[in-house]
């Protein structure tokens, strides 16, 4: 079992970080690689850029502790859980943590490199050009 | 009209698989005859042993410590300097066909060009330059690509899924279940990574790329010059060439590698002068890298699976030579052959049974270390054909390339452009090379440096998960070409280490902006 974590300080509130990635269906818009998904109830299926389809499962999205928590279902995860916090710093800065934590160690290291352009389009998005 | 650049590699070739370089094995008369038409260089060494910081060197000219893409899987930056930039610049259409590995192929976002430019459909995309303009993908017009098998987003692998589906089960699943390098072995030794593959040999990689090369250059103009990456993902592993080939170089008939003594204690007591690390992998007590297979113990191979991965290593180097000697007859028929610069390389070596050992890792010895590299220069020049035994790197090959066109090497080429004579790199003082490694994966972290002259072959492990920072190996290579013995604490010898311990530090210390050190975003 392999855990990553890759940070990012945003200059923006953390409600405004928060409400870019709480829809389930937005992360098209802030995971780069992602090119679409649908989501039915707690379920979201996501497709990427080379037609690949991934089905997570939507376990927590708590707007108080502001965090985002799901795993990837595929059969080739023997496990996974993803977890996206925003902690408050300041009032206009903010600490976004994505964690990854998974087996195979291998496929902890891909999906936490993709979380890395997943948390600079956060920050992007949150700060505006 | 200028001279025009085929630069082709390989993947993972040792120094002595071309006949020209001494192998019994393998015969290579196409890559043979280029030699003996130009220059043959004795000791060429990469500036990594492993993929993606070799290649990328080549591409910059720049070390990994300067380039950023310190370890396999570490993208190289989108914007990082590159030759076929300049090339393109100097207006030579560019083109890069086959293994390319700048990026990480491990990428099911599809996040990096190379991943998705086959479903993309477009040969090339626009991307950011070193300079800040926009241009080409790292500066090539073309790409098309293709590695070791037929998983996966890159053009050979979806060629062979829509063309021929039915020889997809015969090639070797080069990872396993959990993503690490397969251990699974096949063959008729049960040897890692080998198989026998019932694909036709004209739907094989090699073939492939050669035909697409051959194509790209079909549809070039007569009144522009071009440089043309002709990149073979063979030989390294998987070993599983076309059935139909296998049988030129039968194993059984294989003499095993001069390295490998084939009693266990005297591998083992070879090993012992090394690093530590050396016998802890060969043991199966420690995986410090991901490009061998986490699962598998090299103590546990048997001499007959070393044959048998010699043998079919050297089928897979035949087709090569037989590839080239394809491209090259259609670059003749085009009345391009005065006017062509070829150079022939890989990025770096592979065991082969050396120590008991196979694949690759942070051991720097010249079963990884030394290279083939072969520059036969437009025969408009009419250089005199030679042998260069002085030290040279694949950091030269940048410039090199800017040389033929005629260009000078801009600031951020870290290599000078290769000699041509032993008297040439005498007149530059050019005696020596330094190869690099440093990876962290799953808390284990290793930090190598290496230099090599023409006498001596000098590392110091820097402090990591598995050294104190005060280990080292010193070979003597006049007296030891297989690098056997150890002189590392030889005493007799300390004013030669303190000499080269001097020359390291001044690598590490030389001028010029470095590159960020790129993040690890996959295994590989």
């Amino acid at each position: 079992m392999a855990s990553l974590r890759h940070e990012i300080r945003i200059a923006a509130a953390p409600d405004e970080v928060w409400a870019i990635f709480t829809r389930p269906e937005s992360i098209p818009e802030w995971f780069p690689g992602i090119d679409s998904c649908t989501v039915e109830g707690n379920v979201r299926v996501i497709k990427t850029t080379i037609g690949l389809e991934m089905p997570e499962e939507i376990l927590t999205n708590d707007p108080i502790i502001r965090r985002f928590v799901y795993r990837i279902t595929s059969p080739v995860y023997r496990f996974h859980l993803g977890v996206i916090d925003v902690i408050e710093i300041g009032p206009n800065d903010s600490l976004c943590v994505y964690s990854t934590t998974a087996e195979p160690d291998a496929l902890a290291l891909i999906i936490a490199g993709a979380t890395m352009g997943a948390l600079a389009q956060i920050k992007h998005l949150a700060e505006g050009p | 009209m200028g001279r025009k650049i085929l630069f082709i590699t390989t993947d993972q070739q040792r120094y002595d698989t071309l006949g020209v370089n001494g192998s019994t094995l393998a015969r290579t008369p196409v890559l043979d005859r280029l030699a003996s038409e130009g220059i043959r260089y004795q000791r060429c060494q990469p500036t990594s042993v492993v993929c993606m910081p070799s290649r990328a060197s080549m591409l910059t000219g720049q070390f990994p410590s300067t380039h950023g893409a310190w370890m396999n899987g570490v993208p190289l930056a989108i914007d990082a300097p590159s030759v076929a930039e300049s090339l393109h610049d100097a207006g030579y259409a560019t083109a890069l066909i086959g293994k390319a590995h700048f990026e990480p192929f491990m990428d099911p976002f599809g996040r990096f060009a190379e991943n998705s430019l086959a479903s993309l459909g477009i040969p090339t995309i626009e991307q950011p330059w070193f300079d800040g303009r926009r241009g080409v993908h790292r500066g090539f017009d073309y790409l098309e690509f293709a590695t070791h098998g037929v998983m996966g987003p890159l053009h050979y692998a979806k060629w062979m899924a829509a063309n021929h589906p039915e020889s997809l089960s015969g090639f070797y699943q080069v990872v396993d279940g959990d993503l690490n390098v397969n251990a699974a072995g096949g063959g008729d030794t049960g040897a890692p990574q080998v198989k026998i593959n019932d694909v036709p040999r004209e739907w094989y990689h090699t073939d492939w790329v050669a035909q697409r090369t051959i194509d790209w250059l079909g549809a070039q103009s007569n009144d522009r010059d071009w440089f043309c990456w002709m990149s073979f993902p063979d030989p390294h592993h998987p070993w599983d060439p076309p059935k139909s080939e296998i049988g030129r170089v039968p194993w059984k008939d294989v003499e095993l590698p001069l390295n490998y003594p084939e009693r266990a204690s005297e591998r083992e007591a070879l090993l012992d002068q090394k690093a530590r690390h050396w016998r802890a992998w060969y043991d199966g007590t420690l995986v410090s890298n991901y490009e061998a297979p986490a699962k598998w113990v090299p103590a546990t191979m048997s001499a007959d699976q070393v044959r048998e991965v010699n043998a079919l290593n050297a089928v897979e180097v035949e087709l090569i030579d037989e590839a080239v000697g394809r491209v090259l007859k259609s670059i003749e028929e085009r009345g391009w052959g005065d006017d062509v610069d070829v150079i022939f390389t890989t990025d770096h070596g592979e065991f082969q049974g050396d120590f008991g050992l196979l694949f690759k890792g942070p051991y720097h010895v010249d079963a990884l270390m030394r290279l083939p590299l072969i520059w036969r220069p437009a025969k408009t020049t009419k250089t005199t054909p030679g042998v260069v035994t002085a030290p040279v790197s694949l950091v030269s090959l940048a410039a090199t390339f800017l040389s033929v066109a005629g260009r000078p090497a801009p600031a951020w080429v870290e290599g000078d452009a290769l000699p041509q004579s032993d008297d040439e790199a005498r007149t530059r003082a050019q005696d020596a090379t330094v190869t690099e490694w440093d990876s962290a994966l799953f808390g284990v972290d290793v930090h190598v440096r290496t230099i090599v002259t023409k006498e001596h072959l000098y590392t110091e492990y820097g402090r990591g998960t598995l050294h104190e920072g005060n280990e080292g190996e010193l070979y003597d290579l006049r007296d030891d070409p297989l690098q056997r013995v150890n002189l590392f604490n030889d005493p007799s010898l300390a004013n030669i280490r303190a000499t080269l311990h001097e020359r390291l530090l001044a690598h590490a210390d030389r001028p010029g902006d470095r590159a960020k050190p790129g993040i690890l975003m996959a295994p590989v």
